[in-house]
Protein backbone atom coordinates (compact mmCIF):
# COMPACT_ATOMS: atom_id res chain seq x y z
CA UNK A 1 0.00 0.00 0.00
CA UNK A 2 2.75 2.25 0.77
CA UNK A 3 3.84 2.99 -2.86
CA UNK A 4 0.88 4.58 -3.95
CA UNK A 5 1.13 7.91 -4.74
CA UNK A 6 -0.74 10.85 -2.55
CA UNK A 7 -3.28 11.44 -5.14
CA UNK A 8 -4.45 7.84 -5.25
CA UNK A 9 -4.55 7.53 -1.19
CA UNK A 10 -6.46 10.81 -1.29
CA UNK A 11 -8.98 9.51 -3.71
CA UNK A 12 -9.26 5.70 -1.81
CA UNK A 13 -9.95 7.99 1.02
CA UNK A 14 -12.13 10.23 -0.56
CA UNK A 15 -14.21 6.61 -1.75
CA UNK A 16 -14.01 5.05 1.70
CA UNK A 17 -15.57 7.84 3.27
CA UNK A 18 -18.60 8.69 0.68
CA UNK A 19 -19.37 4.74 1.17
CA UNK A 20 -19.21 5.20 4.90
CA UNK A 21 -22.01 8.07 5.06
CA UNK A 22 -23.95 6.35 2.61
CA UNK A 23 -24.04 3.56 4.67
CA UNK A 24 -24.54 5.05 8.14
CA UNK A 25 -27.34 7.41 6.56
CA UNK A 26 -29.03 4.17 5.68
CA UNK A 27 -28.69 2.75 9.31
CA UNK A 28 -29.95 6.02 10.47
CA UNK A 29 -32.80 6.09 8.54
CA UNK A 30 -34.19 3.02 9.71
CA UNK A 31 -32.85 3.42 13.01
CA UNK A 32 -34.85 6.65 13.88
CA UNK A 33 -37.78 5.63 11.56
CA UNK A 34 -38.37 2.74 14.29
CA UNK A 35 -37.19 5.33 17.38
CA UNK A 36 -40.07 7.83 16.26
CA UNK A 37 -42.42 4.79 15.43
CA UNK A 38 -41.96 3.13 18.98
CA UNK A 39 -41.79 6.77 21.06
CA UNK A 40 -45.13 8.36 19.01
CA UNK A 41 -46.91 4.60 20.04
CA UNK A 42 -45.71 4.92 23.87
CA UNK A 43 -46.86 8.58 24.28
CA UNK A 44 -50.11 8.02 22.41
CA UNK A 45 -49.49 10.16 19.65
CA UNK A 46 -50.76 7.64 17.32
CA UNK A 47 -53.29 4.84 18.45
CA UNK A 48 -50.93 1.76 18.60
CA UNK A 49 -54.13 -0.72 18.72
CA UNK A 50 -54.15 0.50 14.90
CA UNK A 51 -50.79 1.61 14.08
CA UNK A 52 -49.19 -1.36 16.56
CA UNK A 53 -45.63 -0.21 17.41
CA UNK A 54 -41.78 -1.95 16.83
CA UNK A 55 -41.85 -3.68 19.80
CA UNK A 56 -44.97 -5.49 19.75
CA UNK A 57 -44.04 -6.34 16.65
CA UNK A 58 -40.66 -8.28 17.93
CA UNK A 59 -42.85 -9.36 21.00
CA UNK A 60 -45.32 -10.70 19.00
CA UNK A 61 -42.70 -12.50 16.76
CA UNK A 62 -40.81 -13.66 19.57
CA UNK A 63 -43.96 -15.29 20.48
CA UNK A 64 -44.58 -17.24 17.22
CA UNK A 65 -41.05 -18.09 17.16
CA UNK A 66 -41.55 -20.00 20.80
CA UNK A 67 -44.65 -21.60 19.72
CA UNK A 68 -43.03 -22.68 16.06
CA UNK A 69 -45.98 -21.35 13.91
CA UNK A 70 -44.16 -18.62 12.18
CA UNK A 71 -41.80 -20.88 10.49
CA UNK A 72 -44.88 -22.53 9.51
CA UNK A 73 -45.77 -19.64 7.81
CA UNK A 74 -42.74 -18.63 6.22
CA UNK A 75 -41.98 -21.95 4.69
CA UNK A 76 -44.95 -22.26 3.31
CA UNK A 77 -44.84 -18.70 1.50
CA UNK A 78 -41.02 -19.25 0.51
CA UNK A 79 -41.16 -22.70 -0.57
CA UNK A 80 -44.83 -21.37 -2.65
CA UNK A 81 -42.52 -18.58 -4.06
CA UNK A 82 -39.56 -20.40 -4.87
CA UNK A 83 -41.09 -23.22 -6.77
CA UNK A 84 -43.58 -20.72 -8.92
CA UNK A 85 -40.32 -18.72 -9.72
CA UNK A 86 -38.34 -22.09 -10.52
CA UNK A 87 -41.11 -23.08 -12.75
CA UNK A 88 -41.21 -19.41 -14.61
CA UNK A 89 -37.44 -19.25 -15.70
CA UNK A 90 -37.60 -22.75 -16.78
CA UNK A 91 -40.89 -22.61 -18.61
CA UNK A 92 -40.33 -19.00 -20.07
CA UNK A 93 -36.44 -20.13 -21.41
CA UNK A 94 -38.34 -23.05 -23.25
CA UNK A 95 -40.69 -21.05 -24.68
CA UNK A 96 -39.05 -17.93 -25.88
CA UNK A 97 -36.36 -20.64 -26.97
CA UNK A 98 -39.19 -22.12 -29.14
CA UNK A 99 -40.15 -18.73 -30.52
CA UNK A 100 -36.46 -17.77 -31.46
CA UNK A 101 -36.56 -21.16 -33.71
CA UNK A 102 -39.97 -20.53 -35.62
CA UNK A 103 -40.32 -17.05 -36.27
CA UNK A 104 -43.40 -17.82 -38.06
CA UNK A 105 -44.56 -19.24 -34.44
CA UNK A 106 -43.45 -15.95 -32.80
CA UNK A 107 -45.51 -14.09 -35.01
CA UNK A 108 -48.65 -15.91 -34.43
CA UNK A 109 -48.70 -15.76 -30.58
CA UNK A 110 -47.35 -12.29 -30.63
CA UNK A 111 -51.13 -10.75 -29.89
CA UNK A 112 -51.86 -13.70 -27.63
CA UNK A 113 -48.70 -13.05 -25.32
CA UNK A 114 -49.76 -9.41 -25.43
CA UNK A 115 -52.65 -9.54 -24.06
CA UNK A 116 -52.12 -12.15 -21.37
CA UNK A 117 -49.14 -9.95 -20.16
CA UNK A 118 -51.38 -6.96 -19.77
CA UNK A 119 -53.89 -8.52 -18.19
CA UNK A 120 -54.80 -8.03 -14.54
CA UNK A 121 -53.24 -11.34 -13.11
CA UNK A 122 -54.90 -10.97 -9.68
CA UNK A 123 -58.52 -11.28 -11.56
CA UNK A 124 -57.31 -15.08 -12.57
CA UNK A 125 -56.82 -16.04 -9.08
CA UNK A 126 -60.70 -16.66 -8.61
CA UNK A 127 -60.81 -18.74 -11.39
CA UNK A 128 -57.92 -20.62 -10.30
CA UNK A 129 -59.39 -21.29 -6.91
CA UNK A 130 -62.56 -22.73 -8.60
CA UNK A 131 -60.63 -24.84 -11.63
CA UNK A 132 -57.67 -26.29 -8.89
CA UNK A 133 -59.30 -26.18 -4.97
CA UNK A 134 -57.58 -24.08 -2.60
CA UNK A 135 -54.48 -25.96 -2.80
CA UNK A 136 -50.95 -24.67 -3.34
CA UNK A 137 -51.00 -25.37 -6.29
CA UNK A 138 -53.42 -23.08 -6.75
CA UNK A 139 -51.05 -20.49 -5.14
CA UNK A 140 -47.95 -21.61 -7.34
CA UNK A 141 -49.48 -21.03 -10.38
CA UNK A 142 -51.21 -18.19 -9.07
CA UNK A 143 -47.43 -16.95 -8.72
CA UNK A 144 -46.53 -18.05 -12.18
CA UNK A 145 -49.11 -16.46 -13.83
CA UNK A 146 -47.94 -12.93 -12.47
CA UNK A 147 -44.22 -13.55 -13.23
CA UNK A 148 -44.59 -15.72 -16.94
CA UNK A 149 -45.81 -13.95 -19.86
CA UNK A 150 -43.35 -10.59 -19.18
CA UNK A 151 -40.40 -13.30 -18.63
CA UNK A 152 -41.43 -14.68 -21.83
CA UNK A 153 -42.08 -11.32 -24.15
CA UNK A 154 -38.68 -10.13 -21.99
CA UNK A 155 -36.75 -12.98 -22.98
CA UNK A 156 -37.61 -13.34 -26.41
CA UNK A 157 -36.51 -9.71 -27.18
CA UNK A 158 -33.51 -10.36 -25.52
CA UNK A 159 -32.68 -13.59 -27.93
CA UNK A 160 -33.59 -11.62 -31.12
CA UNK A 161 -31.23 -8.76 -30.13
CA UNK A 162 -28.66 -11.03 -30.06
CA UNK A 163 -25.72 -9.62 -32.46
CA UNK A 164 -26.45 -10.96 -36.07
CA UNK A 165 -22.45 -11.10 -37.16
CA UNK A 166 -22.32 -13.25 -34.48
CA UNK A 167 -24.82 -15.76 -35.38
CA UNK A 168 -23.94 -15.71 -39.04
CA UNK A 169 -20.00 -16.58 -37.96
CA UNK A 170 -21.47 -19.71 -36.54
CA UNK A 171 -23.29 -20.30 -39.84
CA UNK A 172 -19.95 -19.72 -41.97
CA UNK A 173 -18.32 -22.22 -39.66
CA UNK A 174 -20.68 -24.58 -40.94
CA UNK A 175 -22.89 -24.20 -37.84
CA UNK A 176 -27.06 -25.03 -37.77
CA UNK A 177 -30.14 -23.00 -35.73
CA UNK A 178 -29.25 -25.71 -32.96
CA UNK A 179 -25.73 -24.28 -32.70
CA UNK A 180 -26.53 -20.47 -32.57
CA UNK A 181 -28.70 -20.99 -30.14
CA UNK A 182 -26.36 -23.02 -27.69
CA UNK A 183 -23.03 -21.06 -28.85
CA UNK A 184 -24.37 -17.86 -29.11
CA UNK A 185 -27.71 -17.35 -28.12
CA UNK A 186 -27.72 -18.59 -24.60
CA UNK A 187 -24.54 -17.15 -23.39
CA UNK A 188 -25.29 -13.83 -24.62
CA UNK A 189 -28.14 -13.61 -22.97
CA UNK A 190 -26.96 -14.57 -19.19
CA UNK A 191 -27.12 -11.14 -18.52
CA UNK A 192 -30.52 -10.68 -19.46
CA UNK A 193 -31.87 -13.91 -18.35
CA UNK A 194 -30.53 -13.14 -14.77
CA UNK A 195 -32.07 -9.69 -14.75
CA UNK A 196 -34.95 -11.26 -16.14
CA UNK A 197 -34.71 -13.04 -12.73
CA UNK A 198 -34.52 -10.31 -10.38
CA UNK A 199 -38.13 -9.10 -11.85
CA UNK A 200 -39.30 -12.38 -11.21
CA UNK A 201 -38.80 -13.14 -8.15
CA UNK A 202 -40.03 -10.04 -6.79
CA UNK A 203 -43.81 -10.88 -9.25
CA UNK A 204 -43.66 -14.51 -7.74
CA UNK A 205 -43.63 -13.24 -4.36
CA UNK A 206 -46.52 -10.86 -5.42
CA UNK A 207 -48.64 -13.28 -7.30
CA UNK A 208 -47.81 -16.16 -4.19
CA UNK A 209 -49.34 -13.41 -2.16
CA UNK A 210 -52.47 -12.78 -4.27
CA UNK A 211 -52.60 -16.43 -4.20
CA UNK A 212 -52.73 -16.82 -0.52
CA UNK A 213 -54.99 -14.00 0.58
CA UNK A 214 -58.16 -15.91 -1.27
CA UNK A 215 -56.85 -19.63 -0.97
CA UNK A 216 -54.96 -20.62 2.01
CA UNK A 217 -54.87 -22.03 5.21
CA UNK A 218 -50.79 -20.77 6.28
CA UNK A 219 -48.43 -18.58 5.00
CA UNK A 220 -47.41 -15.09 4.96
CA UNK A 221 -50.58 -13.92 3.09
CA UNK A 222 -53.06 -15.83 4.61
CA UNK A 223 -52.13 -14.44 7.94
CA UNK A 224 -52.30 -10.92 6.44
CA UNK A 225 -55.50 -11.79 5.89
CA UNK A 226 -56.68 -13.30 8.94
CA UNK A 227 -55.16 -10.56 10.87
CA UNK A 228 -56.95 -7.71 8.99
CA UNK A 229 -60.16 -9.59 9.83
CA UNK A 230 -59.77 -9.86 13.39
CA UNK A 231 -57.89 -6.52 14.04
CA UNK A 232 -54.60 -7.80 15.03
CA UNK A 233 -52.44 -5.38 13.63
CA UNK A 234 -49.42 -6.63 15.18
CA UNK A 235 -49.40 -9.56 13.42
CA UNK A 236 -50.05 -7.86 10.08
CA UNK A 237 -47.27 -5.34 10.25
CA UNK A 238 -44.92 -8.12 11.07
CA UNK A 239 -46.46 -10.40 8.01
CA UNK A 240 -45.40 -7.43 6.25
CA UNK A 241 -41.93 -6.47 7.90
CA UNK A 242 -40.78 -10.38 7.00
CA UNK A 243 -42.11 -10.18 3.54
CA UNK A 244 -39.71 -7.53 3.23
CA UNK A 245 -36.73 -9.49 4.77
CA UNK A 246 -37.84 -12.37 2.34
CA UNK A 247 -37.67 -10.20 -0.48
CA UNK A 248 -34.73 -8.95 0.48
CA UNK A 249 -33.16 -12.15 1.20
CA UNK A 250 -34.18 -13.73 -2.39
CA UNK A 251 -33.08 -10.55 -4.05
CA UNK A 252 -29.45 -10.92 -2.75
CA UNK A 253 -29.46 -14.83 -3.90
CA UNK A 254 -29.74 -13.67 -7.27
CA UNK A 255 -27.74 -10.83 -7.23
CA UNK A 256 -25.13 -12.97 -5.50
CA UNK A 257 -25.53 -15.65 -8.26
CA UNK A 258 -24.83 -12.54 -10.99
CA UNK A 259 -21.80 -11.71 -9.66
CA UNK A 260 -20.70 -15.39 -9.88
CA UNK A 261 -21.91 -15.50 -13.29
CA UNK A 262 -20.43 -12.23 -14.32
CA UNK A 263 -16.83 -13.99 -12.80
CA UNK A 264 -17.83 -16.51 -15.57
CA UNK A 265 -19.28 -15.20 -18.10
CA UNK B 1 -4.06 -25.99 -62.82
CA UNK B 2 -6.24 -27.07 -60.50
CA UNK B 3 -9.88 -25.08 -59.88
CA UNK B 4 -10.75 -24.94 -56.34
CA UNK B 5 -13.78 -22.59 -57.09
CA UNK B 6 -15.61 -22.23 -60.31
CA UNK B 7 -18.65 -19.67 -60.81
CA UNK B 8 -21.05 -19.95 -63.75
CA UNK B 9 -23.37 -17.20 -64.93
CA UNK B 10 -24.86 -16.38 -61.32
CA UNK B 11 -27.75 -14.56 -60.88
CA UNK B 12 -28.89 -13.04 -57.36
CA UNK B 13 -31.71 -11.10 -56.31
CA UNK B 14 -32.92 -9.56 -52.98
CA UNK B 15 -36.72 -9.48 -52.40
CA UNK B 16 -38.50 -7.01 -50.29
CA UNK B 17 -42.25 -6.25 -50.45
CA UNK B 18 -41.07 -3.13 -52.06
CA UNK B 19 -39.81 -4.63 -55.29
CA UNK B 20 -37.09 -6.65 -56.39
CA UNK B 21 -33.28 -5.78 -55.84
CA UNK B 22 -31.38 -7.67 -58.52
CA UNK B 23 -27.75 -7.91 -57.18
CA UNK B 24 -25.52 -10.43 -59.18
CA UNK B 25 -26.32 -10.82 -63.23
CA UNK B 26 -23.77 -12.52 -65.33
CA UNK B 27 -21.03 -13.56 -62.59
CA UNK B 28 -18.16 -15.98 -63.80
CA UNK B 29 -15.42 -16.67 -63.12
CA UNK B 30 -12.80 -19.53 -61.27
CA UNK B 31 -9.64 -19.55 -58.87
CA UNK B 32 -6.94 -21.58 -58.63
CA UNK B 33 -5.53 -23.76 -55.87
CA UNK B 34 -2.88 -21.28 -53.91
CA UNK B 35 -4.29 -18.09 -55.81
CA UNK B 36 -5.54 -15.17 -53.89
CA UNK B 37 -7.91 -12.84 -55.81
CA UNK B 38 -9.18 -9.49 -54.53
CA UNK B 39 -12.88 -8.31 -55.79
CA UNK B 40 -13.12 -4.56 -55.79
CA UNK B 41 -16.53 -2.52 -56.78
CA UNK B 42 -18.08 0.39 -55.83
CA UNK B 43 -20.06 0.14 -52.28
CA UNK B 44 -23.21 -1.63 -52.05
CA UNK B 45 -22.60 -3.46 -55.27
CA UNK B 46 -23.35 -6.86 -54.03
CA UNK B 47 -19.45 -7.80 -53.05
CA UNK B 48 -20.54 -9.54 -49.86
CA UNK B 49 -23.28 -11.32 -51.39
CA UNK B 50 -21.61 -13.18 -53.56
CA UNK B 51 -19.32 -14.18 -50.62
CA UNK B 52 -22.12 -15.53 -48.93
CA UNK B 53 -23.47 -17.31 -52.17
CA UNK B 54 -19.88 -18.68 -52.19
CA UNK B 55 -20.31 -19.56 -48.62
CA UNK B 56 -23.61 -21.60 -48.73
CA UNK B 57 -25.35 -19.02 -46.65
CA UNK B 58 -27.65 -18.19 -49.96
CA UNK B 59 -28.25 -19.56 -52.97
CA UNK B 60 -28.13 -18.37 -56.11
CA UNK B 61 -31.34 -17.44 -58.17
CA UNK B 62 -29.41 -19.06 -61.53
CA UNK B 63 -26.26 -20.43 -62.08
CA UNK B 64 -24.13 -22.74 -60.65
CA UNK B 65 -20.83 -22.87 -57.99
CA UNK B 66 -18.33 -25.71 -57.96
CA UNK B 67 -15.74 -25.83 -55.37
CA UNK B 68 -12.92 -28.55 -55.95
CA UNK B 69 -15.03 -29.50 -58.82
CA UNK B 70 -17.79 -30.25 -56.61
CA UNK B 71 -21.48 -28.60 -56.76
CA UNK B 72 -21.39 -26.64 -54.06
CA UNK B 73 -24.76 -28.71 -52.05
CA UNK B 74 -22.82 -31.86 -52.63
CA UNK B 75 -19.50 -30.50 -51.81
CA UNK B 76 -17.55 -31.18 -48.46
CA UNK B 77 -14.72 -28.70 -48.52
CA UNK B 78 -14.45 -26.61 -45.68
CA UNK B 79 -14.95 -22.92 -46.99
CA UNK B 80 -13.42 -20.80 -44.26
CA UNK B 81 -15.09 -17.16 -43.87
CA UNK B 82 -13.33 -14.38 -42.50
CA UNK B 83 -15.72 -11.79 -41.45
CA UNK B 84 -15.82 -7.88 -41.25
CA UNK B 85 -15.45 -7.99 -37.62
CA UNK B 86 -13.66 -10.50 -35.47
CA UNK B 87 -16.85 -11.77 -33.95
CA UNK B 88 -14.84 -13.44 -30.83
CA UNK B 89 -17.12 -14.41 -28.37
CA UNK B 90 -16.40 -12.59 -24.98
CA UNK B 91 -17.55 -15.44 -22.89
CA UNK B 92 -15.03 -17.93 -24.14
CA UNK B 93 -11.26 -17.80 -23.57
CA UNK B 94 -9.13 -17.23 -27.19
CA UNK B 95 -8.25 -21.12 -27.25
CA UNK B 96 -11.94 -21.81 -26.79
CA UNK B 97 -12.66 -19.12 -29.85
CA UNK B 98 -10.47 -20.52 -31.81
CA UNK B 99 -11.81 -24.24 -31.60
CA UNK B 100 -15.31 -23.22 -32.31
CA UNK B 101 -15.78 -24.08 -35.67
CA UNK B 102 -14.62 -27.55 -34.65
CA UNK B 103 -17.18 -27.84 -32.07
CA UNK B 104 -19.91 -26.92 -34.31
CA UNK B 105 -18.56 -29.55 -36.94
CA UNK B 106 -17.80 -32.25 -33.89
CA UNK B 107 -14.24 -32.48 -34.95
CA UNK B 108 -12.73 -31.90 -31.87
CA UNK B 109 -10.07 -34.71 -31.84
CA UNK B 110 -6.98 -34.81 -29.79
CA UNK B 111 -5.01 -34.49 -33.29
CA UNK B 112 -7.81 -30.81 -34.22
CA UNK B 113 -6.72 -29.53 -30.70
CA UNK B 114 -3.31 -30.16 -31.21
CA UNK B 115 -3.42 -28.11 -34.51
CA UNK B 116 -5.67 -25.71 -32.83
CA UNK B 117 -2.44 -25.13 -30.30
CA UNK B 118 0.10 -25.11 -32.76
CA UNK B 119 -1.45 -22.56 -34.88
CA UNK B 120 -1.35 -20.11 -31.92
CA UNK B 121 2.37 -20.70 -30.62
CA UNK B 122 3.04 -20.20 -35.02
CA UNK B 123 1.48 -17.21 -34.89
CA UNK B 124 2.27 -15.97 -31.51
CA UNK B 125 -0.93 -16.22 -29.98
CA UNK B 126 0.38 -19.28 -27.41
CA UNK B 127 0.70 -17.03 -24.33
CA UNK B 128 -3.26 -15.44 -24.86
CA UNK B 129 -4.52 -19.16 -25.34
CA UNK B 130 -6.41 -18.57 -21.76
CA UNK B 131 -7.08 -14.88 -22.05
CA UNK B 132 -10.51 -12.98 -22.75
CA UNK B 133 -10.27 -11.05 -26.55
CA UNK B 134 -10.74 -7.72 -24.68
CA UNK B 135 -7.32 -8.27 -23.64
CA UNK B 136 -5.84 -8.39 -27.00
CA UNK B 137 -5.31 -5.83 -28.78
CA UNK B 138 -7.09 -5.76 -33.19
CA UNK B 139 -4.81 -6.95 -34.81
CA UNK B 140 -4.18 -10.15 -32.24
CA UNK B 141 -8.48 -10.32 -32.23
CA UNK B 142 -8.07 -10.72 -36.08
CA UNK B 143 -5.11 -13.23 -35.74
CA UNK B 144 -7.26 -15.37 -33.48
CA UNK B 145 -10.26 -15.07 -36.20
CA UNK B 146 -8.24 -16.19 -38.92
CA UNK B 147 -6.87 -19.16 -36.73
CA UNK B 148 -10.49 -20.16 -35.77
CA UNK B 149 -10.89 -20.19 -39.96
CA UNK B 150 -7.53 -22.20 -40.87
CA UNK B 151 -8.30 -25.07 -37.38
CA UNK B 152 -10.77 -26.42 -39.88
CA UNK B 153 -8.67 -26.46 -42.97
CA UNK B 154 -10.54 -25.10 -45.23
CA UNK B 155 -8.98 -25.22 -49.00
CA UNK B 156 -10.61 -21.91 -49.73
CA UNK B 157 -10.61 -18.68 -47.65
CA UNK B 158 -13.44 -15.91 -48.34
CA UNK B 159 -12.34 -12.66 -46.90
CA UNK B 160 -15.19 -10.04 -46.30
CA UNK B 161 -13.07 -6.72 -45.71
CA UNK B 162 -11.91 -8.50 -42.47
CA UNK B 163 -9.43 -5.52 -41.81
CA UNK B 164 -12.05 -2.49 -42.18
CA UNK B 165 -12.77 -2.09 -38.51
CA UNK B 166 -9.25 -1.56 -37.74
CA UNK B 167 -7.15 1.79 -37.60
CA UNK B 168 -4.74 2.32 -40.35
CA UNK B 169 -1.56 1.81 -39.00
CA UNK B 170 -2.69 -1.81 -37.36
CA UNK B 171 -4.49 -2.29 -41.12
CA UNK B 172 -1.44 -2.48 -43.14
CA UNK B 173 0.24 -4.45 -40.42
CA UNK B 174 -2.45 -6.93 -40.07
CA UNK B 175 -3.10 -7.12 -43.76
CA UNK B 176 0.70 -7.84 -44.01
CA UNK B 177 0.75 -10.46 -41.42
CA UNK B 178 -2.57 -12.02 -42.58
CA UNK B 179 -1.56 -12.16 -46.09
CA UNK B 180 1.68 -13.69 -45.64
CA UNK B 181 -0.13 -16.61 -42.94
CA UNK B 182 -2.53 -17.27 -46.45
CA UNK B 183 0.50 -17.53 -48.57
CA UNK B 184 2.87 -19.75 -45.94
CA UNK B 185 -0.47 -22.09 -45.30
CA UNK B 186 -0.66 -22.20 -49.11
CA UNK B 187 -4.58 -21.50 -48.84
CA UNK B 188 -6.67 -20.22 -51.87
CA UNK B 189 -8.53 -16.72 -51.02
CA UNK B 190 -11.11 -14.56 -52.48
CA UNK B 191 -10.55 -11.08 -50.61
CA UNK B 192 -13.60 -8.67 -51.16
CA UNK B 193 -12.43 -5.08 -50.53
CA UNK B 194 -13.15 -1.50 -51.55
CA UNK B 195 -9.63 -0.64 -50.28
CA UNK B 196 -7.48 -1.04 -53.40
CA UNK B 197 -3.98 -0.56 -52.08
CA UNK B 198 -5.39 -3.47 -50.19
CA UNK B 199 -6.31 -5.59 -53.07
CA UNK B 200 -3.43 -4.67 -54.96
CA UNK B 201 -0.72 -5.47 -52.09
CA UNK B 202 -2.21 -8.76 -51.44
CA UNK B 203 -3.75 -10.25 -54.40
CA UNK B 204 -2.58 -12.08 -57.63
CA UNK B 205 -5.52 -10.77 -59.35
CA UNK B 206 -8.16 -8.27 -58.95
CA UNK B 207 -11.88 -8.28 -60.53
CA UNK B 208 -13.53 -5.27 -60.70
CA UNK B 209 -17.42 -5.46 -60.43
CA UNK B 210 -19.77 -2.89 -61.83
CA UNK B 211 -22.79 -0.90 -59.36
CA UNK B 212 -25.44 -2.80 -58.64
CA UNK B 213 -26.15 -5.08 -60.34
CA UNK B 214 -22.94 -6.39 -60.41
CA UNK B 215 -21.38 -7.91 -63.17
CA UNK B 216 -17.83 -8.62 -63.82
CA UNK B 217 -15.91 -5.40 -65.51
CA UNK B 218 -12.46 -6.73 -65.82
CA UNK B 219 -9.83 -8.70 -64.43
CA UNK B 220 -6.52 -7.63 -63.74
CA UNK B 221 -3.46 -9.88 -63.39
CA UNK B 222 -1.05 -8.85 -61.22
CA UNK B 223 2.81 -9.17 -61.64
CA UNK B 224 5.17 -7.59 -59.50
CA UNK B 225 9.37 -8.42 -60.15
CA UNK B 226 9.82 -8.58 -56.10
CA UNK B 227 12.47 -10.94 -54.43
CA UNK B 228 10.74 -11.07 -51.38
CA UNK B 229 7.06 -10.75 -52.51
CA UNK B 230 5.19 -9.55 -49.68
CA UNK B 231 2.28 -6.88 -49.47
CA UNK B 232 4.54 -3.86 -47.75
CA UNK B 233 6.94 -4.79 -50.09
CA UNK B 234 4.14 -4.23 -52.54
CA UNK B 235 3.18 -1.03 -51.68
CA UNK B 236 6.66 0.54 -52.65
CA UNK B 237 7.54 -1.44 -56.00
CA UNK B 238 6.78 1.04 -58.74
CA UNK B 239 4.30 -1.49 -60.12
CA UNK B 240 2.15 -0.70 -57.19
CA UNK B 241 1.05 2.72 -58.86
CA UNK B 242 0.41 1.76 -62.25
CA UNK B 243 -1.84 -0.82 -61.19
CA UNK B 244 -3.51 1.64 -58.44
CA UNK B 245 -4.17 4.04 -61.42
CA UNK B 246 -5.67 1.21 -63.94
CA UNK B 247 -7.97 0.00 -61.17
CA UNK B 248 -8.66 3.26 -60.43
CA UNK B 249 -9.44 4.46 -63.75
CA UNK B 250 -11.64 1.21 -64.57
CA UNK B 251 -13.92 1.60 -61.30
CA UNK B 252 -14.94 5.51 -62.24
CA UNK B 253 -15.26 5.14 -65.75
CA UNK B 254 -19.02 4.50 -66.80
CA UNK B 255 -19.34 2.49 -69.98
Amino acid sequence: MSDLSIGQQQYLLQHRKHKRIVRISRILILLSFLFIWEFTANVGIIDSFIFSSPSKIALCFWGMVLDQSIFLHIGITLYETIVSFLLVIAISILVAVALWFSSKLSEILDPYLVVLNSLPKSALAPLLIVWLGATKTTIIVAGMSVAIFGSILSLYTSFTTVDPGKIKLIYTLGGTRFHALIKVVIPSSIPAIISNMKVNIGLCLVGVIIGEFLAAREGLGYLIIYSSQVFKMDWLLMSICLLCIMAMTLYAFINALEKWCSKRF
Amino acid sequence: MEQVLELKHIHYAYHTLEGETPTLTDISFALNKGEFVSIVGPSGCGKSTLLSLIAGLITPEKGLIKINGKYLRESTTNVGYMLQHDELFEWRTIYNNVILGLEVQHMLTARTRQRAHELLDLYGLKQFESSRPSELSGGMRQRAALIRTLVLEPDLLLLDEPFSALDYQTRLNVGDDIGQIIRQENKSALLVTHDLSEAISLADRVIILTGRPASIKQTIPLIFNLESDTPLNRRNAPEFKTYFNLIWKELNTNE
